[in-house]
């Protein structure tokens, strides 16, 4: 009846003490440019007020963007919180600075997606699509 | 999460449960059929909490003041609910609502419960299905709810028609926006704040404000509500109220305490004079005019290529006028049937 219903709800997010914003600004642009609703948290959050923004916000996906090094800390708190607050319905994906190497082992512990430095807008898109798409309907 | 039919979310709605308050928040916000039955149900289990507007021209304050008012309320013992609304992009629909990045304060206190929500092309600084989300909150046990509208300016006077007291935030620094603030606004502000009051150009706002308050008042303008009495109310009762003006200043804490009595006070003097049911009245008036104005335009859509293309090309040709059409349109149409 009303194509709004399909709006994807996107929180974007920067969690502890890393200042580097100009990454995440651009991405919640680039999810607005493509008809999504993008709650920017702004900067310095905990992992906790993330999932509880996440959850009274009834997000799609968290996306967490980290330049400072804090991701193996971070994103594993964030999938560990969605759990014990029986909201893993709400995918995570990221995007930063983040060494090859702990990409896999991200991917193991539930991030569904991270996208480093210099991904087009259409690549950051079409990942938040499919994630939610595999997610399924709710 | 996974898929829960609305009709079940409501329960949970009234137990508190948080998932369900937001699940059933996005569903009102989208207007989808499923959930009308519920939010039908929600509404009569709504009609307790203190529905407080806050509007102000972008920049001047309010998410910031917001966050400090919810941090005073919470104080009192109060459980709080923000709607914080923020506009659509015009072009894609979509939007960045940027409410939470003032709210940290109140970040992690299990007794406030915040939702943005983007416009969706409404006008008149609330979003679609904005006040179907306060539904929710209000059922759900939040005492007071604080919507806080886009800020567009002079138009923006729906929250006063959505909400039992309204605040306009006007800030030092802005431009003249004293003078923008002048026309609609001046009327349905019930308390005036003027935020940054810890800047030195505050002062001349607050004058500024103060005087014009008073030449609205010379020149007869309605300022300020005479509050009917309720039968049997004290005659000694203050029954007129006049909108004061409190400078605020989030940053250094001063003057929310202030805005929170004159909140407090405004709500007890609609509630003493009998004034809240004329609002109650008056809101439900708007809604359902809206409500009615929403089911028409559907319906207008659904139709759009059958019975209303044929209308409009007979209008085309002068052989019907535009009213006498929309005339026929709306008996054909049974509107409040279903499709
Ligand atoms: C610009 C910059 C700064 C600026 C930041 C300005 C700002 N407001 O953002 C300034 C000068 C302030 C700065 C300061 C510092 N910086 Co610096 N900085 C950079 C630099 C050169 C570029 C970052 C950037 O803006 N890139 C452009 C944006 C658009 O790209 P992006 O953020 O990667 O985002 C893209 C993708 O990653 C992805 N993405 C990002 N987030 C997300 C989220 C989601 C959900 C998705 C889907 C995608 C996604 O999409 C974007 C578009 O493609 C990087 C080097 C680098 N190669 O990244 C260092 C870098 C990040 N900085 C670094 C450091 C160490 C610092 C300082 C600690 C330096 C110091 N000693 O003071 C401080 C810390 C400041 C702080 N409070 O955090 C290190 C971090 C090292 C690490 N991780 O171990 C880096 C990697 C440099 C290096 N090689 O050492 N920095
Ligand atoms: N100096 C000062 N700045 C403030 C105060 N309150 C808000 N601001 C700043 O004004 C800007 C806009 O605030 P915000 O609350 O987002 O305004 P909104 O757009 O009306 O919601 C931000 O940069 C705030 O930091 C205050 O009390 N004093
Ligand atoms: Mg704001």
């Amino acid at each position: 009846m009303d194509a709004s219903q399909d709006r994807i709800r996107v929180i974007i997010a920067k969690v502890g003490l890393d200042g580097h914003d100009r990454g995440v600004k651009i991405v919640a642009r680039t999810l607005r440019d493509a008809g999504m609703d993008v709650i920017y948290t702004g900067l310095h959050r905990t992992p906790e007020e993330v999932v509880d923004a996440a959850i009274q916000e009834d997000v799609d996906v968290i996306g967490v963007s980290i330049l400072s090094g804090a991701h193996m800390t971070v994103f594993p708190r964030l999938v560990e919180l969605l759990k014990a607050k029986g909201a893993d319905d709400i995918r995570v994906v990221g995007g930063g600075v983040i060494p090859d190497d702990d990409l896999p082992k991200l991917r193991a512990l539930g991030v569904s997606e991270i996208l480093l430095q210099d991904t087009p807008p259409e690549t950051i898109v079409a990942a938040v699509r499919r994630v939610v798409a595999e997610r399924g309907a709710r | 999460m996974s898929y829960v039919p609305s009709a079940e979310l409501v329960a949970r709605v009234l137990e508190g449960n948080l998932r369900a308050i937001a699940r059933l928040a996005t569903r009102a916000e989208s207007g989808v059929d499923e959930a009308r039955m519920a939010l039908d149900d929600v509404f009569r289990h709504a009609g307790r909490a203190h529905i407080v507007g806050i509007t102000g021209v972008p920049g001047s304050g309010k998410s910031t003041l917001v966050t400090a008012l919810t941090a005073a309320i919470r104080r009192t013992g109060r459980k709080v609910a923000i709607v914080a609304i923020d506009p659509s992009s015009p072009f894609s629909g979509g939007s960045i609502l940027g409410d939470r990045i003032r709210m940290g304060e109140v970040a992690g206190d299990p007794g406030v419960f915040v939702r943005s929500m983007a416009t969706r092309g409404a006008l008149g600084g609330l979003a679609r299905g904005a006040l179907e989300v306060v539904d929710v909150l209000d059922a759900a046990g939040f005492d007071v709810v604080v919507i806080e509208t886009v800020g567009v300016g002079q138009d923006e006077v729906d929250v006063a028609r959505a909400a039992h007291t309204t605040v306009v935030v006007s800030a030092p620094g802005l431009g003249d926006d004293i003078q923008a603030i002048k026309a609609g606004i001046l009327e349905i502000a019930d308390i005036h704040a003027v935020s940054k009051c810890d800047r030195p150009d505050a002062n001349r706002t607050i004058a500024d404000l103060k005087n014009m308050l008073a030449m609205a008042v010379g020149a007869g303008t309605r300022y300020g509500v005479r509050l009917t009495s309720k039968p049997g109310a004290a005659p000694d009762r203050e029954l007129e109220w006049r909108p004061p003006v409190i400078a605020t200043s989030s940053q250094r804490g001063d003057g929310v305490d202030e805005l929170l009595t004159a909140i407090d006070r405004h709500y007890a003097a609609l509630r003493d004079s009998g004034e809240l049911d004329a609002r109650r009245a008056r809101i439900a008036e708007r809604r359902m005019l809206a409500a009615a104005e929403d089911i028409l335009r559907t319906r207008f859509a659904q139709h759009r290529d059958g019975r209303v293309a044929e209308l409009l090309g007979a209008i085309c040709e002068r052989q019907v006028s535009p009213h006498a059409a929309a005339t026929r349109l709306l008996d054909e149409l049974n509107v409040g049937g279903h499709a």
